[in-house]
Protein backbone atom coordinates (compact mmCIF):
# COMPACT_ATOMS: atom_id res chain seq x y z
CA UNK A 1 0.00 0.00 0.00
CA UNK A 2 2.75 2.31 0.86
CA UNK A 3 5.37 1.36 -1.57
CA UNK A 4 5.33 4.19 -3.37
CA UNK A 5 5.17 6.86 -0.56
CA UNK A 6 9.08 7.28 -0.50
CA UNK A 7 9.38 8.02 -4.21
CA UNK A 8 6.03 10.42 -3.98
CA UNK A 9 7.79 12.18 -0.75
CA UNK A 10 11.14 12.36 -3.17
CA UNK A 11 9.28 14.36 -6.30
CA UNK A 12 10.02 17.62 -6.58
CA UNK A 13 7.01 19.73 -5.23
CA UNK A 14 5.38 21.84 -8.62
CA UNK A 15 6.09 25.83 -8.16
CA UNK A 16 3.11 27.86 -8.30
CA UNK A 17 5.47 30.86 -10.21
CA UNK A 18 3.46 31.57 -13.57
CA UNK A 19 6.93 31.61 -15.79
CA UNK A 20 7.41 27.94 -14.15
CA UNK A 21 4.63 26.83 -14.75
CA UNK A 22 4.39 28.26 -18.20
CA UNK A 23 7.77 26.39 -19.17
CA UNK A 24 6.46 22.98 -18.04
CA UNK A 25 3.15 23.35 -19.66
CA UNK A 26 2.08 20.19 -21.49
CA UNK A 27 1.08 21.55 -25.46
CA UNK A 28 -1.61 20.10 -26.72
CA UNK A 29 -1.51 17.65 -29.26
CA UNK A 30 -3.07 19.36 -31.91
CA UNK A 31 -0.18 22.31 -30.96
CA UNK A 32 2.22 22.18 -34.60
CA UNK A 33 5.81 22.14 -33.77
CA UNK A 34 8.16 25.41 -33.98
CA UNK A 35 11.20 23.43 -35.90
CA UNK A 36 11.66 20.62 -38.46
CA UNK A 37 11.27 18.16 -36.52
CA UNK A 38 13.55 15.40 -38.56
CA UNK A 39 15.53 13.25 -36.60
CA UNK A 40 19.08 13.85 -37.45
CA UNK A 41 20.82 11.36 -35.75
CA UNK A 42 18.47 8.79 -38.25
CA UNK A 43 19.32 11.30 -41.22
CA UNK A 44 23.04 11.27 -40.78
CA UNK A 45 22.44 7.08 -40.81
CA UNK A 46 20.38 6.87 -43.86
CA UNK A 47 23.06 9.12 -45.51
CA UNK A 48 25.11 6.96 -45.06
CA UNK A 49 23.17 3.82 -45.98
CA UNK A 50 21.56 5.48 -48.98
CA UNK A 51 23.20 8.06 -50.14
CA UNK A 52 21.34 8.14 -53.45
CA UNK A 53 17.88 8.19 -51.99
CA UNK A 54 16.26 11.17 -49.83
CA UNK A 55 14.95 10.01 -46.30
CA UNK A 56 11.41 9.80 -45.74
CA UNK A 57 9.08 12.25 -44.91
CA UNK A 58 6.42 12.04 -42.14
CA UNK A 59 3.31 13.56 -42.25
CA UNK A 60 4.58 16.52 -40.16
CA UNK A 61 7.35 16.86 -41.85
CA UNK A 62 4.68 18.72 -45.04
CA UNK A 63 2.88 20.45 -42.33
CA UNK A 64 4.26 24.02 -42.31
CA UNK A 65 5.96 24.71 -38.55
CA UNK A 66 4.55 27.67 -36.74
CA UNK A 67 6.08 29.90 -34.76
CA UNK A 68 6.89 29.30 -30.92
CA UNK A 69 4.64 31.28 -28.80
CA UNK A 70 5.96 34.76 -28.36
CA UNK A 71 6.68 36.85 -25.48
CA UNK A 72 4.52 39.74 -25.65
CA UNK A 73 0.78 39.22 -27.94
CA UNK A 74 1.31 39.42 -31.09
CA UNK A 75 -1.38 42.30 -32.64
CA UNK A 76 -2.98 39.72 -34.87
CA UNK A 77 -4.63 36.40 -35.09
CA UNK A 78 -4.13 34.17 -37.57
CA UNK A 79 -6.95 32.15 -38.37
CA UNK A 80 -7.30 28.83 -40.68
CA UNK A 81 -11.23 27.85 -41.41
CA UNK A 82 -11.39 24.73 -42.83
CA UNK A 83 -14.20 22.81 -44.39
CA UNK A 84 -14.16 18.93 -45.92
CA UNK A 85 -14.64 20.42 -49.34
CA UNK A 86 -13.03 23.65 -48.98
CA UNK A 87 -10.31 26.08 -47.27
CA UNK A 88 -12.15 28.97 -46.53
CA UNK A 89 -9.42 31.01 -44.80
CA UNK A 90 -6.00 29.90 -45.00
CA UNK A 91 -3.66 31.15 -42.43
CA UNK A 92 -5.49 34.68 -42.55
CA UNK A 93 -4.56 37.39 -40.24
CA UNK A 94 -7.45 39.07 -38.91
CA UNK A 95 -8.14 40.78 -35.31
CA UNK A 96 -11.11 39.26 -33.73
CA UNK A 97 -13.11 35.97 -34.72
CA UNK A 98 -16.11 35.26 -32.76
CA UNK A 99 -17.27 31.54 -32.96
CA UNK A 100 -20.63 30.04 -31.64
CA UNK A 101 -19.30 27.61 -28.80
CA UNK A 102 -21.43 24.57 -27.34
CA UNK A 103 -20.71 27.10 -24.28
CA UNK A 104 -22.09 30.35 -25.78
CA UNK A 105 -20.26 33.10 -28.34
CA UNK A 106 -16.72 32.72 -27.79
CA UNK A 107 -14.87 35.90 -28.72
CA UNK A 108 -10.79 35.00 -29.88
CA UNK A 109 -8.56 37.87 -29.85
CA UNK A 110 -4.56 37.18 -30.08
CA UNK A 111 -3.07 36.38 -27.20
CA UNK A 112 -6.00 34.07 -26.07
CA UNK A 113 -5.73 31.41 -23.56
CA UNK A 114 -5.05 27.85 -25.73
CA UNK A 115 -8.61 26.05 -25.70
CA UNK A 116 -10.36 24.03 -27.34
CA UNK A 117 -14.25 24.45 -28.19
CA UNK A 118 -16.85 22.26 -29.59
CA UNK A 119 -18.99 24.41 -31.97
CA UNK A 120 -22.86 24.57 -31.91
CA UNK A 121 -24.91 26.20 -35.07
CA UNK A 122 -24.87 29.30 -35.21
CA UNK A 123 -22.83 32.70 -36.58
CA UNK A 124 -19.40 32.91 -37.04
CA UNK A 125 -18.04 36.37 -37.23
CA UNK A 126 -14.54 37.73 -39.12
CA UNK A 127 -13.33 40.63 -37.67
CA UNK A 128 -10.23 42.73 -39.67
CA UNK A 129 -10.34 46.14 -39.36
CA UNK A 130 -13.73 47.65 -40.10
CA UNK A 131 -14.40 44.07 -42.66
CA UNK A 132 -16.78 42.06 -41.00
CA UNK A 133 -17.36 38.53 -42.62
CA UNK A 134 -20.23 36.35 -41.27
CA UNK A 135 -20.35 32.63 -41.97
CA UNK A 136 -23.02 30.10 -40.53
CA UNK A 137 -21.82 27.10 -39.14
CA UNK A 138 -23.37 23.48 -38.61
CA UNK A 139 -21.34 21.97 -36.02
CA UNK A 140 -17.53 21.68 -36.12
CA UNK A 141 -14.45 22.92 -33.66
CA UNK A 142 -12.30 25.59 -32.81
CA UNK A 143 -8.53 25.05 -31.45
CA UNK A 144 -7.22 27.94 -29.93
CA UNK A 145 -3.23 27.62 -29.45
CA UNK A 146 -0.98 29.82 -27.50
CA UNK A 147 0.79 31.17 -30.31
CA UNK A 148 -2.55 33.19 -31.20
CA UNK A 149 -2.72 30.87 -34.40
CA UNK A 150 -6.39 29.29 -34.65
CA UNK A 151 -7.79 26.78 -36.33
CA UNK A 152 -11.81 26.27 -36.77
CA UNK A 153 -13.14 23.55 -38.68
CA UNK A 154 -16.84 22.76 -39.37
CA UNK A 155 -18.86 20.53 -41.85
CA UNK A 156 -20.77 23.02 -43.62
CA UNK A 157 -20.29 26.48 -43.46
CA UNK A 158 -21.41 29.37 -45.71
CA UNK A 159 -22.00 33.03 -45.84
CA UNK A 160 -25.01 33.97 -44.13
CA UNK A 161 -26.26 36.18 -47.27
CA UNK A 162 -26.57 32.53 -48.92
CA UNK A 163 -29.49 31.29 -46.83
CA UNK A 164 -32.85 31.54 -47.84
CA UNK A 165 -35.16 33.34 -44.99
CA UNK A 166 -38.49 31.21 -46.45
CA UNK A 167 -37.04 27.83 -45.97
CA UNK A 168 -35.44 28.82 -42.58
CA UNK A 169 -39.16 29.45 -41.49
CA UNK A 170 -40.55 26.68 -43.43
CA UNK A 171 -38.42 24.20 -41.89
CA UNK A 172 -38.46 25.20 -38.26
CA UNK A 173 -42.35 24.90 -38.59
CA UNK A 174 -42.33 21.91 -39.92
CA UNK A 175 -39.72 20.43 -37.08
CA UNK A 176 -41.56 22.51 -34.31
CA UNK A 177 -44.17 20.13 -35.32
CA UNK A 178 -42.41 16.91 -35.72
CA UNK A 179 -41.08 17.39 -31.89
CA UNK A 180 -44.62 16.75 -30.71
CA UNK A 181 -45.09 14.25 -33.22
CA UNK A 182 -42.55 12.27 -32.88
CA UNK A 183 -42.63 8.62 -30.96
CA UNK A 184 -39.23 7.31 -30.55
CA UNK A 185 -36.54 9.06 -28.08
CA UNK A 186 -34.13 9.08 -31.76
CA UNK A 187 -36.89 10.54 -33.82
CA UNK A 188 -37.63 13.33 -31.18
CA UNK A 189 -33.99 13.91 -30.87
CA UNK A 190 -33.81 14.27 -34.44
CA UNK A 191 -36.62 16.59 -34.41
CA UNK A 192 -35.17 18.50 -31.77
CA UNK A 193 -31.81 18.94 -34.16
CA UNK A 194 -33.84 20.28 -36.54
CA UNK A 195 -35.48 22.85 -34.12
CA UNK A 196 -32.08 23.81 -32.70
CA UNK A 197 -30.78 24.49 -36.18
CA UNK A 198 -33.21 26.12 -37.96
CA UNK A 199 -33.86 28.52 -35.09
CA UNK A 200 -30.30 29.22 -34.85
CA UNK A 201 -30.11 30.42 -38.32
CA UNK A 202 -33.69 32.57 -37.62
CA UNK A 203 -31.49 34.47 -35.05
CA UNK A 204 -28.55 34.69 -37.21
CA UNK A 205 -30.43 36.34 -40.49
CA UNK A 206 -32.93 38.94 -37.78
CA UNK A 207 -29.68 39.20 -35.09
CA UNK B 1 -15.85 14.64 -14.87
CA UNK B 2 -19.50 14.24 -15.79
CA UNK B 3 -20.47 16.85 -18.11
CA UNK B 4 -23.99 16.90 -19.27
CA UNK B 5 -24.71 14.42 -21.80
CA UNK B 6 -26.08 16.61 -24.69
CA UNK B 7 -30.04 15.36 -25.63
CA UNK B 8 -29.02 13.90 -28.95
CA UNK B 9 -25.98 11.45 -27.26
CA UNK B 10 -28.80 10.37 -24.64
CA UNK B 11 -31.14 9.35 -27.64
CA UNK B 12 -28.01 7.09 -29.01
CA UNK B 13 -26.80 9.02 -31.68
CA UNK B 14 -23.17 9.62 -32.29
CA UNK B 15 -21.14 12.92 -32.79
CA UNK B 16 -20.87 12.27 -36.42
CA UNK B 17 -24.39 11.27 -36.71
CA UNK B 18 -25.27 14.98 -35.24
CA UNK B 19 -22.76 16.74 -37.17
CA UNK B 20 -23.97 15.26 -40.53
CA UNK B 21 -27.81 15.88 -39.35
CA UNK B 22 -26.48 19.64 -38.73
CA UNK B 23 -24.87 20.30 -42.01
CA UNK B 24 -27.58 18.79 -44.04
CA UNK B 25 -30.53 20.99 -42.49
CA UNK B 26 -27.81 24.08 -43.44
CA UNK B 27 -27.78 22.92 -46.65
CA UNK B 28 -31.48 22.73 -47.73
CA UNK B 29 -32.20 26.18 -46.21
CA UNK B 30 -29.39 27.52 -48.81
CA UNK B 31 -30.60 29.77 -51.94
CA UNK B 32 -31.44 28.04 -54.80
CA UNK B 33 -27.61 27.79 -57.22
CA UNK B 34 -25.91 27.07 -53.83
CA UNK B 35 -28.07 24.36 -52.72
CA UNK B 36 -27.93 22.37 -55.44
CA UNK B 37 -24.11 22.96 -55.46
CA UNK B 38 -24.01 21.74 -51.83
CA UNK B 39 -26.26 18.91 -52.28
CA UNK B 40 -24.59 17.76 -55.54
CA UNK B 41 -21.11 17.76 -53.48
CA UNK B 42 -22.30 15.17 -50.83
CA UNK B 43 -23.83 12.53 -53.12
CA UNK B 44 -21.58 9.00 -53.33
CA UNK B 45 -20.99 6.38 -55.70
CA UNK B 46 -20.32 3.39 -54.79
CA UNK B 47 -20.06 -0.47 -55.24
CA UNK B 48 -19.52 -3.00 -52.38
CA UNK B 49 -19.75 -6.33 -52.44
CA UNK B 50 -19.52 -9.19 -49.70
CA UNK B 51 -16.64 -11.88 -49.44
CA UNK B 52 -18.07 -15.30 -49.04
CA UNK B 53 -15.39 -18.49 -48.95
CA UNK B 54 -12.37 -16.62 -50.87
CA UNK B 55 -14.92 -15.45 -53.36
CA UNK B 56 -16.53 -12.40 -54.20
CA UNK B 57 -20.13 -11.73 -54.09
CA UNK B 58 -22.41 -10.13 -56.80
CA UNK B 59 -21.71 -6.42 -56.36
CA UNK B 60 -24.00 -4.00 -54.75
CA UNK B 61 -23.63 -0.60 -56.54
CA UNK B 62 -25.16 2.22 -54.09
CA UNK B 63 -25.73 5.83 -55.68
CA UNK B 64 -27.09 9.02 -54.83
CA UNK B 65 -27.02 10.06 -58.59
CA UNK B 66 -29.83 10.99 -60.39
CA UNK B 67 -29.42 9.09 -63.48
CA UNK B 68 -29.52 5.59 -61.68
Amino acid sequence: MFRHAAKLLRRPVPTTSPAASAVSRRPFSSDLPAAETADPAFVEAWKKLIPNIDPPKTPLSFMQPRPATPASIPTKLTVNFVLPYASELSAKEVDMVIVPATTGQLGVLPGHVPTIAELRPGLMSVHDGNDVTKYFVSSGFAFIHANSFADIIAVEAVPIDRIDANLVQKGLAEFTQKVNSASTDLEKAEAQIGVDVHSALNSALTG
Amino acid sequence: MSAPMPFWRAAGMTYITYSNICANLVRNCLKEPHKAEALNREKVHFAISTWKDGKAEKPVIRSDLAED
